[in-house]
């Protein structure tokens, strides 16, 4: 059951909120247990026609010839659309926001580099019509070496997958093969560390398989507009990534969705507006393309498979003093948008934890595989996957509790984070007390009473970037911070004026709200107000 | 050559002209147009389309139109009477049951049969009756729970 901490950060918090904590139906939900909710495909339409689109069976190959003849005059179909009829064949997802280069075709033109990429399409009075059709399509391939492995595509001689990125990386600014991130000297603390521990890390590419497969039905409108009904999790970017793959001006596109039949990322890719839109457009008529379930699997876009390699210098105290991450996303063949996860990434590394050493290499890949995308969290999720195993065999590797072990080089506030940001608002000690509390998981005294307000600021600086930052003076440990005597850690020299006194437990006054009425004080940073 | 085939759907009586081959879930939603029935992968396997056929849950996407024939066929546009939800959507609603609602038609129309048939089912029944549904969003736990309130509540009302 859901349950609001409010003892915790008391004196930060006002309570008038109005939606949170508030059980609330959801809009669509009668709807739903009704079965009348109106996903893209419950709209229905006179003369519909369907697109099934041909797929290459190889992961890279050369296309030699296509013949397209016999199926053209088979019966049903109303038009066979190559690579040539898409008036913007090349496109990156991204290009709506200029990163990255048109890498991807909406039709394979002369090489195909995944299975499963699309060759041409079928628009015909019925999905069956056009796939009886797609079985007279002749095509004859000269299949060409394939890599399937992030570090063997970015080895000299590796076949080059994409022509737009032939080193097999994406291309940063213009210039960077890769995501760097440098705080400190890792091979420094690496010498001086007590432990020193590496491990690899491999995922999978994950399908999302919503139970509604992606989708749309393009409708020309009587005012020359085509009106849409999508999958789609992403509408405005949909419309605008097929306007410019149309060249039409968004304008002439009418989007309609938002009951989407699950996405969890895997309907963000636009792949099927644009050729339900091209083939409306070349018949006048409704056209369906809808996945299925197969193509959802083959081609729709997968969670990106990363390999990381995590290397960390522990000290038997508790203190990680260094981390040091390197690590490939699989983006396949084309980029769509590993690109952008690998800047999640590298935001991410080196999780919640103040590592006065860091440093990171990440890189986006071009492997002969389905394109990656979004899921949820992705970039993220799999790094933190890594970065907290490698912390339980940390803990194990020193003796120390994992819990503890995480409390111990948990951000607190004032910290200064790898990416050269201070650390505000934190809260994973005080998480992790709760969690132990609920999990009847033994913390010691110490860690019990530790806060996410107490200790940081000198733990890690940019100032001092040549070795760990160890202070030259005892330092002087304020009464409220005994508690980290234990591990030996070197306590920062906090002056009193700088640290507000800890909050009683309860306030007996309740704090006065702030001005601006809302209730998220501590979560505030977007709203400009800070809790210092 | 289309061949005609008459059924009772939802308590009527519907005929329709399908062709050979055609599935009951093409010819529900593109003949019939009851768009209550959703596909979800066409090759039964994921259980969105369950109808229930004769009282017994079938997959609508495998299920050959002209088999159906003086078959009596129950979908999730049936469940309501009116403006009176059925006991199942309501415990749906209140329990959160339902996400994105792809799945949904095709779990109720699961439960129904097994409430149907047990009207006071254990844990175990609920989660065997819903065994062949593939939810990928809500999770089975609000799913679960909301049949089992809605076979309390169904036998409350009755007794």
């Amino acid at each position: 059951m859901l349950e609001f901490r409010k003892d915790i950060f008391a004196d930060e918090r006002d309570d008038n909120l109005l939606e949170i904590g508030q059980p609330t139906q959801r809009q669509d939900m009668l709807g739903h247990v009704t079965a009348t909710s109106r996903y893209y495909d419950d709209h229905r339409f006179a003369n519909l026609l369907h697109l099934k689109v041909l797929r290459s069976p190889h992961a890279h190959a050369r296309i030699r010839s296509i013949d397209d003849s016999a199926a053209a005059r088979a019966p049903g179909v109303k038009r066979i659309i190559r690579a040539a009829d898409v008036p913007v064949n090349l496109n990156t997802l991204l290009s709506l926001m200029q990163f990255g280069k048109d890498d991807e075709p909406s039709l394979a033109t002369d090489v195909v580099r995944y299975k499963g990429e699309p060759i041409l399409g079928i628009v015909a009075t019925s999905e069956r019509a056009a796939l009886e059709a797609m079985a007279l399509v002749r095509i004859s391939y000269d299949p060409l070496p394939a890599v399937f492995d992030v570090e063997e595509a970015l080895k000299p001689g590796a076949p080059s997958v994409n022509p737009t990125y032939p080193k097999n990386t994406f291309e940063y600014h213009g210039k960077y093969d890769h995501q760097k991130l440098r705080f400190g000297d890792v091979d420094a603390a690496f010498a001086q560390a007590d432990v020193v521990l590496e491990d690899r890390y491999q995922m999978s590419p994950i399908e999302h398989a919503p139970t509604e497969t992606n989708g749309s039905i393009a409708v020309p409108d009587t005012n020359g507009r085509i009106v849409v009904y999508t999958s789609t999790q992403a509408l405005f970017f949909s419309l605008d990534t097929a306007a410019k793959i149309n060249a039409l001006p968004s304008n002439q596109l009418h989007f309609i969705g938002g009951t989407v039949g699950g996405g969890f990322g895997g309907k963000v890719d636009t792949m099927t507006e644009p050729l339900a839109i091209l083939a409306a457009r070349l018949t006048g008529a409704p056209v369906r393309y809808r996945f299925s379930r197969h193509e959802e699997m083959q081609f729709g876009s997968p969670r990106g498979a990363e390999r990381i390699y995590i290397k960390d210098g522990i000290m038997r105290d508790g203190r990680i003093i260094a981390r040091q991450v390197r690590a490939y996303f699989d983006s396949g063949a084309y980029t769509r948008l590993s690109s952008y996860a690998v800047i999640k990434c590298a935001g991410h590394i080196p999780g919640p934890y103040t590592i006065p050493n860091v440093s990171a290499d990440i890189y986006c890949v071009f492997t002969n595989r389905t394109p990656a995308t979004a899921m949820r969290g992705f970039g993220v999720t799999a790094i933190d996957f890594a970065i907290e195993c490698q912390m339980d065999k940390d803990a194990v590797a020193i003796g120390m509790d994992p819990l503890e072990f995480r409390m111990l080089n948990a951000y607190r506030d004032g910290d200064m984070k790898a990416h050269r940001r201070e650390a505000k608002n934190c809260a994973l000690i005080e998480c992790a007390q709760v969690a132990a509390e609920k999990a009847q998981w033994p913390l010691r005294d110490e860690f019990r009473r530790m806060s996410s307000r107490q200790g940081g600021a000198a733990r890690a600086g940019v100032t001092d970037r040549s070795r760990m930052p160890a202070p030259a003076v005892p330092p002087r440990v304020p009464a409220s911070t005994t508690q980290r005597v234990t591990y030996e850690r070197p306590m920062p020299a906090v002056s009193p004026a700088a640290t507000p006194p800890p909050p009683p437990p309860t306030p007996p006054q309740p704090p006065a709200p702030a001005a601006s009425g809302h209730g998220a004080r501590r979560f505030s940073s977007v709203f400009g107000t800070r809790r210092r | 050559m289309k061949t005609p085939i008459q059924f009772r759907l939802n308590g009527e009586d519907v005929a329709a002209f399908v062709e050979g081959g055609a599935n009951l879930l093409d010819t529900l939603r593109e003949i019939v147009g009851d768009l209550s029935v959703k596909g979800g992968c066409w090759q039964g396997t994921c259980g969105t389309c369950t109808v229930l056929i004769d009282g017994v849950p079938r997959l609508s996407c495998i299920t050959l139109a002209e088999t159906c024939s003086g078959s009596s066929i129950e979908t999730a546009a049936g469940l309501r009477r009116g403006s009176e939800l059925h006991p199942l959507q309501i415990a749906f609603m209140e329990r959160f049951a339902a996400q994105c609602g792809y799945c949904t038609p095709g779990m109720l129309m699961a439960a129904k049969a097994l409430l149907d048939k047990n009207p006071n089912p254990t844990r175990q029944d609920v989660i065997e009756a819903i065994s062949g549904n593939i939810c990928r969003c809500t999770g089975y736990e609000p799913i679960i729970n909301a049949v089992l309130d809605a076979a309390r509540e169904h036998a409350r009302s009755r007794a």
